[in-house]
């Protein structure tokens, strides 16, 4: 299944896009979107590493499975105040 | 008022959210920029969001509020976009019955929001750099 991913600030800056896509095997997780999105986007590879991920507007664990229709976002350490 | 804007924080329209005639205080709170850093001077600052998310979050960390203390009324309001030393950036109001839970509230408001609302600061140094700013290269 393909997710698209929203991305915010410095992650956005890195990939130069306001979200990116990439290809998950059905129930695929948020570990397995971390796996994904380092492999197809190099220059995000740093911020995955430290990012949360949110799944329909609620912070996620890594074994959070995906599905075609979630809303998903990176989340770089928030710095809001 | 839970909202997040682009201008200027209409800090009297907040104060009037959380007037109450059942509130004996207002605590009011206001994270304004900050021009020096650890010695590092900033020009300005930019703030991104993830806008419905955001106010999810900031309507949540309402509610959990309201559960730990005798809240009358609370406003969070954050802005984005671009702003120049001094200018708010968030707000936070919050009236009660008696002053201290006022006190308490706004404080662990404010503490919650920096650690869980989707919102981004980059900081637009005077050497003329930028760098969003993130916990661990803290400046917030």
């Amino acid at each position: 299944m393909k997710v698209n991913v929203q991305l915010f600030a410095a992650a956005r800056d890195a990939a130069g896009t306001k979200s990116v896509s990439v290809l998950l095997h059905n129930h695929g997780t948020v570990r397995d979107l971390r796996a994904a999105l380092i492999q197809d986007y190099p220059q995000l590879a740093a911020w995955v590493g430290i990012a949360r991920f949110a799944v329909n507007m609620e912070y996620a664990i890594d074994d959070t499975a995906l599905s075609l229709s979630d809303d998903v976002a990176m989340i770089p350490p928030v710095s809001g105040g | 008022m839970i909202t997040i804007v682009e201008n200027s924080i209409d800090l009297d329209s907040v104060v009037r959210s959380v007037e109450d005639p059942a509130a004996g205080g207002v605590v009011l709170f206001l994270g304004t920029t900050r021009q020096f850093t650890r010695g590092r001077e900033t020009l300005s600052l930019d703030y991104d969001c993830y806008r419905e998310m955001a106010l999810a979050k900031m309507e949540q960390l309402a509610e959990q509020a309201r559960q730990r203390w005798p809240i009358v009324r609370c406003s969070l309001v954050h802005r984005i976009g671009h702003l120049g030393l001094t200018e708010a950036s968030v707000a936070v109001a919050v009236s009660t019955p008696h002053r201290a839970d006022a006190f308490d509230a706004a404080e662990w408001l404010i503490d919650e929001l920096k650690k869980s609302v989707p919102i981004w600061k980059k900081e637009n140094w005077a050497d003329g750099t930028s760098q969003w700013v993130h916990p661990g290269s803290e400046s917030s």
